[in-house]
C-alpha cells in the first residue's frame, strides 16, 4: 500500500529508525541463537522457551483485537481452542473424520493452515452478533463465548473424546527433522511463525486499516464520518485475531500431543490479555516484552522461587514450607503485581505512543489555557 | 436545482421526536447557516444529513439523488463531509494522522497531497504541530483540525457543526474568517450555529430552527435585522 506520508512535511526519523533496525536485527539474532546458548550455558530451557514464544504468538493476535481495533475480547482461549481442535480432528487417529482415522491424515502444514481460517471464521460468527456492543458489554459476551466454546468440547465426547482429550495428534513431517523426538525444531516452527506475526501485524498496523482501527477504538462515530465501514473493519479485526490464535492453537496440539478442554479455560485468556497490558497495548515490541517477561515469571522464575522456599524449608526443619505448593502463589502475585501496575503505570511498560496520549490527553490539557493565550498572542 | 435539499424530515431519538419536518436548500456555492438555540434540532439535521442519525420520515437529496438514510461512511464518498459538534478529533493520533483519517476515502494520492498543502495554507497552525498528538492541541487548534480534517475528504459540501463552541472570541473571528476563505475556494457550506450574530454576519442565507421546526428562512441580512431574531437569539432588546 503506497503511503501518502512521502510529502515534503514528513519528518524522517533518522536515528529512531537505526536504533530500532539494530534493536530488531539483536533481538532476532538471540532468539535464532538461543537453542545453542541455552546448550553451552546448560539451562534446560529448552521445553519453556517453546510455550512462552507460543504464548507470544497468541499475545500479537489479542493485540489486533484489543490493542488496535479497540475491542476488549475475554474469550481469546475459545480460538486458542478451535485451533488446537481442528488440528487434531485433521491429524488424530481418534479424528471424528473417519478418512483421518483410517490413515490419510492431513498434512500439518496445510492442517496449520486450515486450523487457522476455521479459528478465522468462529472470530467473525463471535463478531457478527457483538457488532453494536462496546466496552463493557462486548467483553461480557466474549468472556461468554470464551466459556462456551470449552464447554461444548467437554459435552460432546462422541466428537471431541470429551475431558479425556484426544491424543495422538499428527506431527510435522520434515525430512531429516526430529519434531517427535527433538524441541529444537519446534522452537524454530515457533519462532518463523512469531516472527511472521510480527511483521504482518505490525505492516497491518501501518495500512490503511490499521489506522481504521486507530480511528474506530477512538472514536466510531467519527470514524464512520470519516468513510471507515464499521462492520467490516470490526469483523476482519476479529477475525485475525482468532486466525493468530488459530495458528498457536494448532501447534500447540501437536507439541503437546494431547489436548483436553481444561487447557483452554478463562486463565488463558486472561494470561494473554495481562501479557499485552503488561506490555502496552497497541505496541508489537512492548506486547513481546510483556509476553517474554510474564512467561519468564511463569514458567522460569517459578521454579526458582519454589527451589529457593523448599531449600529455606529445609534448612530449617520446617517441613510446611519445604512442602509448599509454591504455584498456587501465581495467581497472587500475578494480581497484585497488575495492580501495582494499573496504579503506576497504567499504560504498561512499553506503550504506544498514541496510547499514551489517549490516556494523558486529560492531563495535558491543564496546559490548553497556556496554548490558547499563545495562539491569541500570535493573532494580535 | 439545489446542491443539498433536505425535505420535512423527521428524526427521533427513541420516541423523542427531535425534527418535526425540517426542509431546507442548499445551493452550489452558498455558506447557509442554520441557527436557533440549545436542543433546538440543530446538530439532529446535521447528523440526518451526514447519516449518523436516521430521518423516519423526509428525505435527503444531494444534486438531486436521493441519499436519505445512506450509512455515514458512504455519505462522506459521495461528497458530504461532516464536522462534528464537540470536534471529535482522533485525540491519541498526530495532526497529519487526522488529517490522512479525513482523506481516509480517497485514493488520488497526488491530489491528496495538494489538499495537505491546502489545509496549512489555511491554518499555519497546524503545520506547526503536525507531529503532535492532536488531545494536546489547544482548544482553538483541535477546531482547526476538525475542520481540516473534514476538508480532506474534498467535500462538495462542508456541514460544520457549533465551530465557535468553547473559543475565545478572537479565535472565533479567525475561525470564520477561515470558513469565508474555505466557501470562496469553492467549498460550498452549511453552518451550524449558536452564535448567531457570528453566523449572520458571513452566511448568505439563514434558516431558523425551534424545537425540530424551521419558523424563519431569510437572507442573512434580513434575518439580522429581524425583530424576533434579533431578541431571541443576538441578545438584543
Amino acid at each position: 500500500m503506497r503511503r501518502s506520508s512521502e510529502g515534503w512535511w514528513y519528518t524522517a526519523k533518522g536515528a529512531a529508525r537505526d536504533r530500532n533496525i539494530v534493536t530488531t536485527a539483536g533481538a532476532i539474532a538471540l532468539a535464532l541463537a538461543f537453542p545453542v546458548i541455552n546448550q553451552v550455558l546448560n539451562l534446560g530451557w529448552e521445553a519453556k522457551a517453546i510455550p512462552i514464544s507460543l504464548f507470544i504468538v497468541l499475545a500479537l493476535g489479542l493485540n489486533v483485537v484489543v490493542g488496535f481495533a479497540g475491542l476488549l475480547d475475554l474469550g481469546y482461549a475459545a480460538f486458542f481452542a478451535i485451533g488446537a481442535y481442528s488440528m487434531a480432528f485433521l491429524t488424530s487417529e481418534v479424528s471424528p473424520f473417519a478418512f483421518v482415522r483410517e490413515g490419510q491424515p492431513v498434512n500439518f502444514f496445510i492442517a496449520m493452515l486450515i486450523s487457522s481460517a476455521v479459528a478465522a471464521c468462529f472470530g467473525v460468527l463471535l463478531g457478527a452478533p457483538t457488532l453494536r456492543l462496546r466496552g463493557d458489554y462486548l467483553a461480557i459476551v466474549t468472556l461468554g463465548f470464551g466459556e462456551i466454546v470449552p464447554l461444548v468440547i467437554r459435552n460432546t465426547p462422541e466428537v471431541t473424546k470429551g475431558t479425556q482429550g484426544m491424543n495422538p495428534i499428527g506431527y510435522p513431517e520434515v525430512p531429516g527433522v526430529h519434531f517427535a523426538t527433538d524441541p529444537v525444531p519446534w522452537y524454530y516452527l515457533i519462532v518463523a511463525v512469531l516472527m511472521v506475526s510480527v511483521v504482518l501485524t505490525g505492516r497491518l498496523q501501518r495500512s490503511r486499516i490499521g489506522r481504521a482501527w486507530a480511528a474506530m477504538r477512538e472514536d466510531e462515530v467519527a470514524a464512520a464520518s470519516m468513510g471507515v465501514n464499521l462492520v467490516t473493519t470490526k469483523l476482519f479485526a476479529f477475525s485475525l485475531g482468532a486466525s493468530f490464535s488459530g495458528f498457536a492453537g494448532s501447534i500447540w496440539a501437536s507439541y503437546l500431543q494431547v489436548i483436553a478442554p481444561e487447557q483452554f479455560r478463562f486463565d488463558v485468556s486472561i494470561f494473554v490479555l495481562v501479557m499485552i497490558i503488561l506490555g502496552g497495548l497497541g505496541n508489537i515490541y512492548g506486547v513481546i516484552a510483556g509476553g517474554l517477561i510474564l512467561g519468564f515469571v511463569d514458567r522460569i522464575m517459578f521454579d526458582w522461587f519454589s527451589a529457593i522456599v523448599h531449600g529455606i524449608g529445609r534448612a530449617t526443619n520446617n517441613s510446611e514450607l519445604e512442602l509448599t505448593d509454591t504455584s498456587r502463589m501465581r495467581q497472587l502475585l500475578f494480581g497484585v503485581s497488575l495492580v501495582v501496575l494499573m496504579l503506576v503505570r497504567p499504560e504498561g511498560l512499553f506503550p504506544s505512543a498514541r496510547r499514551r496520549a489517549e490516556l494523558h490527553a486529560a492531563e495535558e490539557s491543564e496546559t490548553e489555557a497556556a496554548q490558547e493565550r499563545a495562539v491569541i498572542e500570535d493573532i494580535e | 436545482m439545489a446542491m443539498l435539499q433536505v425535505e420535512n424530515v423527521h428524526t427521533f431519538y427513541g420516541t423523542i421526536e427531535a425534527l418535526k419536518g425540517v426542509s431546507l436548500t442548499v445551493e452550489e456555492g452558498e455558506i447557509v447557516t442554520l441557527i436557533g438555540s440549545n436542543g433546538a434540532g440543530k446538530t439532529t439535521t446535521l447528523r440526518t444529513i451526514a447519516g449518523v442519525s436516521h430521518a423516519r420520515a423526509g428525505s435527503v437529496a444531494l444534486d438531486g439523488e436521493d441519499i436519505t438514510n445512506t450509512p455515514a461512511n458512504d455519505i462522506v464518498r459521495l461528497g458530504i463531509a461532516h464536522s462534528p459538534e464537540g470536534r471529535r478529533i482522533f485525540a491519541g493520533m498526530t495532526v497529519r494522522e487526522n488529517l490522512e483519517m479525513g482523506a481516509f476515502t480517497r485514493t488520488d494520492r497526488t491530489e491528496v497531497d495538494s489538499d495537505y498543502q491546502r489545509v496549512f495554507d489555511l491554518f499555519p497552525r497546524l503545520k506547526e504541530r503536525i507531529l503532535q498528538r492532536a488531545g494536546t492541541l489547544s482548544g482553538g487548534e483541535q477546531q482547526m483540525l476538525a475542520i481540516g480534517r473534514a476538508l480532506m475528504a474534498r467535500p462538495k459540501i462542508l456541514l460544520l457543526d457549533e465551530p465557535s463552541m468553547g473559543l475565545a472570541p478572537v479565535l472565533v473571528e479567525l475561525v470564520f474568517k477561515i470558513i469565508q476563505d474555505i466557501n470562496a475556494q469553492g467549498t460550498t457550506v452549511l453552518l451550524v450555529e449558536q452564535n448567531a450574530h457570528m453566523a449572520l454576519s458571513i452566511a448568505r442565507r439563514g434558516y431558523v430552527i425551534q424545537t425540530g421546526r424551521i419558523v424563519l428562512s431569510d437572507s442573512a441580512q434580513a434575518l439580522a435585522k429581524n425583530e424576533m431574531v434579533r431578541k431571541a437569539y443576538l441578545g438584543e432588546a
